[in-house]
């Protein structure tokens, strides 16, 4: 309309500029799905055909499996785990006004910024000191302290939309702490620590740098792909294989988020 | 504690960090009293509502409710239900579901519970509503829902926090009426805390005025409104005139008051049996001055004005009437018992009387 002010009518430009953005940040990834259809085992323009065969080879192998049942292991270990500290984690910071609460929040948030290759160097001079063997576990240690944030970031605009008259109206009609957790706080917070769930679980599994750090004999599924890429012929099956984790992944997290997405519509409160 | 008081408030301080909410407050509450707490926001109301619910512990001081001291005992175990502000209607149950909330510790049959609910929902007149989900009520109902599901739960005394505050006046009247009719029928206590000095007058058996952490008054609504003994509990309880005086001469249990604009008056001494020569200060209501154009006959109180303005208010009008040795307007509210609204650019002189017995005589405070 023609009377509508210069803030609500559409800009050309920025639209323009959105999408080159959006096509810049995935251009690139989506050079893995197309070649992984290609019917050439050099990665190079033009292609030559069409052919599935790449996914073909991926479902016979044997250890292509064992590292998918691997990362999904670590990865429900680390969502639960990560999910379950993030809810006790997020409920203390929203419902209570700790001192020093700012620096708590950085805290936990810290493992965005720093740099994977220092926590996982730091976490394997700590196994191997504490003479603990590396495996799946340790992996998963990990994957928990990388998970945090996430799970935390997630949950908190979800407590802080909890209206805390609710749980005080379930004291006031009978109920203990813990069954108003489990009658009112849990329900009222699920969507919030499903998305969590499926975030945390989506970067446990694409998680490389801890990973290749605490790996003992059984790789993860990103493991497996870098092992895989010293051999030439195994390429196109590494881009079919990448390929499918990205698919999967955009999936989980967009699922996690369309559960989550009513998070910042809180219930009336004064 | 008096013998018949169900719920004792004794001496009760309550702080926040430095901050003193409650300052000694003591009341008793009777038995199947409807009893409000009325003030400002910030008066310390709803802060002794929750110290009565156990969401909030006295810092000092004690509260009974039935004979029982209340300070070890948690919100869950206390013989209370509140009805919140926001309502806190659990969002993830359905109507049926939010009222059997506090049954689960009662070991009842499917059957049981269900027809105490259907029971619930027709005290509240929603009957067939039991299967609405949370998002699907109207704010009048989310109430109703408050209500029955702390109701079902046959609590000694009912808690309500400004139940009424987010409903729009047509239905918080009907909700009012409905309020108070529920009361007598179920007669259990209630402790009810409003901002809204009518709601509390219309509702209650007997009204706390709160400001800043004590109780300025606690009477029957007519008590505060036709013998407040503040001039703060005065001013907030309807519209009042206020004019300086000064104790002239005391005789017995009567005494003469010259009053700035009145003139001379000639009053009983009251309870606070004022002294000669105190600074005092005389107040009336403005329903209760009546004005006419000619002199009135007798030799009754009365003083004579200039009409300054007036404002047609429908079933009443509103005068303003500047007296001699008075700094503000008096206001006079009297019913419009004729067709013909007041002209209020009509400036003219008039005459203000009133009886002696509606004069209140208040502390220089």
């Amino acid at each position: 309309m023609s009377t509508e002010s210069y803030i609500r009518r559409p800009n050309r430009p920025l639209q323009v500029y959105a999408i080159i953005f959006l096509i810049a940040l995935y251009i690139p990834i989506l050079f893995l799905p197309l070649f992984s259809f290609n019917d050439s085992i050099y990665v190079s323009f033009p292609l030559t055909g069409f052919t599935l065969q790449w996914y073909e080879e991926l479902f016979q192998r044997e250890p292509v499996w064992a590292a998918l049942m691997n990362s999904v292991k670590v990865g429900a270990a680390t969502a639960v785990l990560a999910t379950t500290l993030g809810i006790f984690a997020a409920k203390a910071i929203t419902k209570y006004r700790l001192p020093g609460q700012n620096a708590i929040v950085a805290f936990i948030m810290l493992p965005l910024v720093v740099p994977g290759i220092i926590f996982g160097v730091a976490l394997l001079v700590l196994m191997s000191s504490l003479g603990v063997t590396l495996s799946l576990y340790t992996v998963a240690v990990g994957h928990v302290i990388i998970c945090l944030p996430f799970a935390i970031a997630t949950l908190i605009p979800r407590f802080e939309g909890l209206d805390p008259s609710l749980e005080e109206a379930s004291a006031d009609l009978g109920e203990n702490a813990w069954h108003t957790f489990w009658r009112v706080t849990l329900p009222v917070v699920w969507p919030g620590i499903l998305a969590s769930l499926l975030l945390t679980f989506t970067v446990s599994f694409d998680e490389f740098i801890m990973a290749f750090f605490l790996t003992g004999t059984e790789p993860t599924l990103p493991m497996y792909i870098w092992g895989q890429l010293r051999f030439p012929q195994q390429f196109p099956s590494v881009l079919a294989l990448s390929s499918m984790i990205i698919a999967v992944s955009f999936v989980i997290v967009f699922l996690g988020q369309w559960i989550n997405r009513d998070a910042h519509i809180s219930t009336v409160r004064k | 504690m008096s013998k018949d008081a169900f719920i004792s408030i004794r001496n009760v301080d309550k702080y926040f960090g430095k901050f003193q909410a409650i300052d000694n407050v003591s009341m008793d509450i009777g038995h199947g009293e409807f009893f409000s707490l009325l003030g400002a926001s910030g008066c310390g109301k709803t802060t002794l509502l929750r110290m009565l619910a156990g969401f909030e512990n006295p810092s000092k001081g004690e509260i009974y409710i039935d004979g029982q001291p209340m300070s070890e005992v948690p919100p869950h175990h206390r013989p209370v239900n509140m009805v919140f502000q926001s309502y806190a209607i659990f969002p993830h149950l359905n109507a049926r579901d939010n009222i059997a909330y506090g049954l689960r510790r009662q070991k009842l049959t499917k059957q049981a519970r269900a027809d105490k609910v259907d029971e619930m929902l027709d005290l509240i007149a929603l009957p067939g509503y039991g299967d609405r989900a949370a998002n699907e009520l109207s704010g009048g109902q989310r109430q109703r829902i408050a209500l029955a599901r702390a109701l079902i739960l046959k609590p000694k005394v009912l808690l309500l926090d400004e139940p009424l505050g987010a409903l729009d006046k047509q239905l918080r009247e009907q909700m009012q009426l409905e309020l108070r009719a529920l009361q007598r029928q179920v007669g259990i206590t209630f402790v009810f805390v409003t901002h809204d000095q009518e709601e509390a007058l219309t509702l209650s058996d007997r009204v706390a005025v709160m400001s800043a952490g004590t109780v300025l008054q606690m009477d029957t609504p007519s008590g505060l409104y036709e013998a407040p003994k503040t001039r703060q509990v005065a001013s907030f309880i309807g519209t009042m005139n206020f004019f300086e005086a000064q104790v002239k001469s005391t005789n017995g249990a009567m005494m003469n008051i010259e009053a700035q604009g009145l003139g001379n008056l000639q009053l009983p001494r009251g309870e606070r049996h004022f002294n000669e020569g105190e600074a005092v200060q005389v107040a009336i209501r403005p329903e209760k001055l009546r004005l006419t154009d000619d002199k009135p006959e007798g030799d009754g109180q009365m003083v004579q004005g200039q009409l300054r303005n007036s404002s047609y208010l429908g079933e009443r009008s509103h005068f303003y009437v500047a007296i001699d040795g008075v700094d503000r307007p008096v206001a006079v509210s009297a019913q419009n018992r004729t067709r013909f609204a007041p002209d209020p650019t009509d400036e003219r002189p008039v005459w203000l009387n009133w009886s002696d017995d509606a004069i209140v005589v208040l502390g220089k405070d």
